[in-house]
């Protein structure tokens, strides 16, 4: 009986939210923390009227029953990324922390399996090539394709392309789609006004699909410019799959190792934002033009 | 030597045995790169039917890579009980096969025969055995090892607590490692991956961690895993160590890649023996993987599977107190998806039992892979089941300095209720001191962290 009547009591407080967010007396935000409370009880039916929408309670919530310290569980919480003070249900976690884990690995998946978009290519008017990878799955389990250009990829570059440039700027989808269209939009434009505000000449950036950091040893054999600048997703994690890194290299030859590359990371924005990224990088090769060297030969020249 | 077999109305013809133990293996992305896997279903086959006809004299005649060139090979031979060899150099591998599995067999007449099995022998057996098969003859062999307490006792499981942080931040630690002892996940070790490979670093967190074991008297080890040389440098400081961490691999180049030769590794046995805080005899922690050889291109044209065995047969001089197989981590070029990875941890554990180790499994993934929870959790029962000694146990599942998703404290929790099965004893008495657990069940108090913090 006691149950019958706490279930009736929750689809009396339903009903006159409902009600009372239809008549505009409740607000978006107090609508949405109704709903993920009602998440923990019974569900919430919405008509086809309503904009209301199911989402994830705040990670601030006390998520365990009655702990002894609840200020100095808010403290750990505050001190570490990683996901603990998240309660259980047995030794099961709580719906709300699976379900959360479920999607972040699957924005983290969508990041490296989905590719960029066309759309995104066409609005950021960048052309498209392609590495010696026919598909994702071979891209990710051969790492040798994804190193070099198709053979279409390198007729193209060898005809479109301007040559001798001294900068030439790739953006290449690595493990993270979501990076590139994240990041590029604003990171880009910022990158190139730096270099042309201190007049150095830069070739077209251009796209390539499936591609890898040592991609750009290829591109550089090609458009033979002095400076080779990919930016490419980076191995998405569970806490954010946007993040990119910039791998720079100075006239790269056969000799070329990875000690010979200057690597900037954490590209994000919650890292690096990306407009402050590409002011940064804009300095950066500056440098390297100047110094003629990256990498370790690079940091000891400075 | 046979290298010939019909399949039905095929033939094939193998060129050596090395060949033969590639294309025998089930499949994976990192043979295929390396360009040395079965390329039919009925090639495969013929390689099992071939190998399962050699004698284990044959494989002692044809090590995959040569005394003379490789160091790994040299641990293999030099450590071998040339008795118990020649008592068994005439079974076939079918007939190996048969005797792990036979009901007469114990788990002592197993680690008995160890002694005379290289590792390529028993890689050799492994390729024939099919999940059940591998589980089987794991789940017989028990191998205990001792540090501060003794891990592997029957009836038990245990678990690394790994209470990794982005930036090293020690309070950030500290709040992990609590999170997981308030779920019983610890008692195998306290082992922390610090991003700052450094001496003061790893000082840093061996005296906080050690400290904080003192205060709350817990029984279990202390670790942190920086390279090897790192951690010796902080021993010759007076910093506390209970276990020396190092990855190892089963080739003398992939070694050499990860800075580690037999020299540094008996010195560093030696160091911890004299200076480190632990009671031992076993006082090393090795962390292994399939694949780890291809991504360093260190693999001399041998199978992954076989390499992971070798690398066993190096670790097995120097009687670790535990082996964390992680084959998981290392990325779609090497294993694919969540089915690869579920049979690569099951043949390792197999295959470091069967060298006589205190074997532990990672069954985790990467993002770039094509594996979820479900593999992981499915994986996580089943060697458990194969009687593995312990597991990771990472916050949520979700190591945020590593970036990979492993066992959570959850499913350390969850595994051992499952299957009946306990923490070590001396931690269980800990844990219900704590209120933590009652007759082997968390209780309403467990999985908060803030009981350290009355």
């Amino acid at each position: 009986m006691a149950v019958a009547n706490n279930e009736l009591e929750k689809v009396i407080i339903q009903s006159v939210l409902e009600e009372l967010a239809k008549k505009g007396l409740l607000s978006t935000k107090s609508k949405d923390h109704v709903m993920s409370a009602a998440m923990m009880g019974t569900p919430l039916h919405s008509d086809d009227s309503s904009d209301d929408m199911v989402t994830f309670p705040s990670l601030d919530e006390m998520q365990i029953s009655n702990p002894i310290n609840a200020d100095a569980v808010k403290a750990m919480k505050k001190s570490t990324p990683a996901r603990i003070g998240i309660g259980r249900a047995g030794t099961r976690p709580k719906t709300m922390s699976w379900l959360r884990f479920l999607a972040d690995h699957a924005v983290a998946q969508d990041a490296v399996f989905l590719d960029v978009s066309e759309e995104f290519l066409n609005n950021n008017q960048l052309m498209s090539v392609q590495s010696a990878a026919t598909t994702k799955d071979e891209f990710l389990t051969r790492p040798d394709l994804g190193r070099r250009l198709s053979e279409e990829a390198v007729k193209i570059i060898s005809e479109k392309c301007e040559k001798n440039v001294q900068v030439q700027i790739l953006i290449v989808d690595g493990l993270s789609s979501s990076a590139i269209e994240a990041n590029i939009p604003d990171l880009l434009p910022s990158l190139m006004q730096g270099l042309k505000s201190s007049g150095i000449k830069v070739g077209a950036p251009f796209y390539v699909k499936y591609g890898r950091v040592w991609v750009q040893d290829h591109v550089a054999a090609l458009v033979k410019a002095e400076v080779i600048v990919s930016l490419i997703g980076e191995r998405p994690g569970l806490g954010t799959a946007e993040s990119l890194s910039a791998y720079m290299i100075y006239r790269p030859d056969e000799k070329t190792v990875e000690a010979d590359r200057t690597v900037i990371s954490n590209i994000h924005k919650g890292g690096i934002p990306p407009v402050e990224a590409g002011a940064h990088l804009a300095d950066v090769v500056k440098q390297i033009l100047a110094a003629k060297a990256s990498g370790v030969k690079f940091n000891q020249q400075k | 030597m046979i290298l010939k077999a019909k399949v039905y109305n095929k033939v094939f013809a193998f060129k050596s045995l090395k060949e033969v133990m590639s294309k025998a293996n089930e499949e994976k992305s990192g043979d295929e790169l390396v360009g040395i896997a079965a390329t039919s279903a009925s090639e495969r086959v013929a390689a099992k039917l071939i190998l399962s006809n050699l004698t284990l004299e044959d494989i002692y005649n044809n090590p995959v890579i040569p005394y003379e060139e490789d160091e790994v090979t040299r641990a293999i031979y030099d450590g071998l009980n040339l008795r118990i060899y020649q008592e068994i150099k005439s079974w076939t591998v079918g007939y190996l096969r048969e005797y792990i599995l036979e009901h007469k067999t114990s788990g002592d007449a197993l680690l008995h025969i160890s002694r005379g099995l290289t590792s390529e022998m028993i890689a050799a057996v492994a390729k024939l055995m099919s999940t059940m098969d591998l589980v089987c003859g794991a789940k017989k062999m028990r191998i205990q090892s001792h540090c501060n307490t003794t891990l592997g006792v029957p009836g038990t499981l245990a678990f690394r607590c790994q209470p990794n942080h982005p930036t090293d931040n020690v309070e950030g630690i500290m709040a992990a490692l609590k999170e997981g002892l308030s779920y019983g996940s610890g008692d195998a070790v306290i082992g922390i991956n610090p991003v700052e490979d450094n001496v003061e670093t790893v000082t840093r967190l061996l005296e906080t961690v050690k400290n904080f074991m003192t205060k709350w008297e817990i029984p279990t080890q202390n670790c942190v895993l920086a390279h090897v040389t790192t951690q010796m440098k902080a021993i010759e400081k007076g910093a506390p160590v209970d276990l020396v961490f190092q990855s190892i691999a089963g080739t003398q180049k992939a070694n050499d890649a990860f800075g580690v030769n037999k020299e540094i590794l008996d010195e560093a046995f030696a160091l911890v023996q004299r200076k480190g805080t632990a009671t031992g005899p076993n006082l090393l922690y090795f962390e292994t993987g399939q694949g780890s050889e291809v991504s360093l291109d260190a693999h001399l044209g041998v199978d992954m599977m076989t390499l992971e065995a070798r690398t066993y047969g190096y670790a097995r001089n120097y009687r670790p107190f535990m082996t964390n197989n992680v084959s998981g981590f290392i990325g779609p070029e090497t294993i694919y998806s969540g089915r690869e990875v579920l049979r690569a941890d099951l043949e390792d554990l197999f295959m470091g039992k069967l060298h006589g180790l205190p074997m532990g499994i990672a069954p985790c993934y990467t993002n770039h892979m094509k594996m979820d929870q479900n593999d992981q959790e499915m994986g996580t029962l089943l060697c458990a089941m194969a009687g593995s000694n312990f597991f990771m146990g990472v916050a949520g599942g979700d190591d945020v300095m590593l970036s990979y998703q492993d066992t959570s404290f959850h499913d350390d929790a969850s595994t051992r209720e499952i299957l009946g099965l306990r923490p070590l004893p001396e931690f269980e008495k800990w844990l219900e001191k704590m209120g933590i657990m009652e007759n082997g069940l968390l209780t309403e108090r467990a999985g908060d962290p803030s009981i350290f913090d009355k």
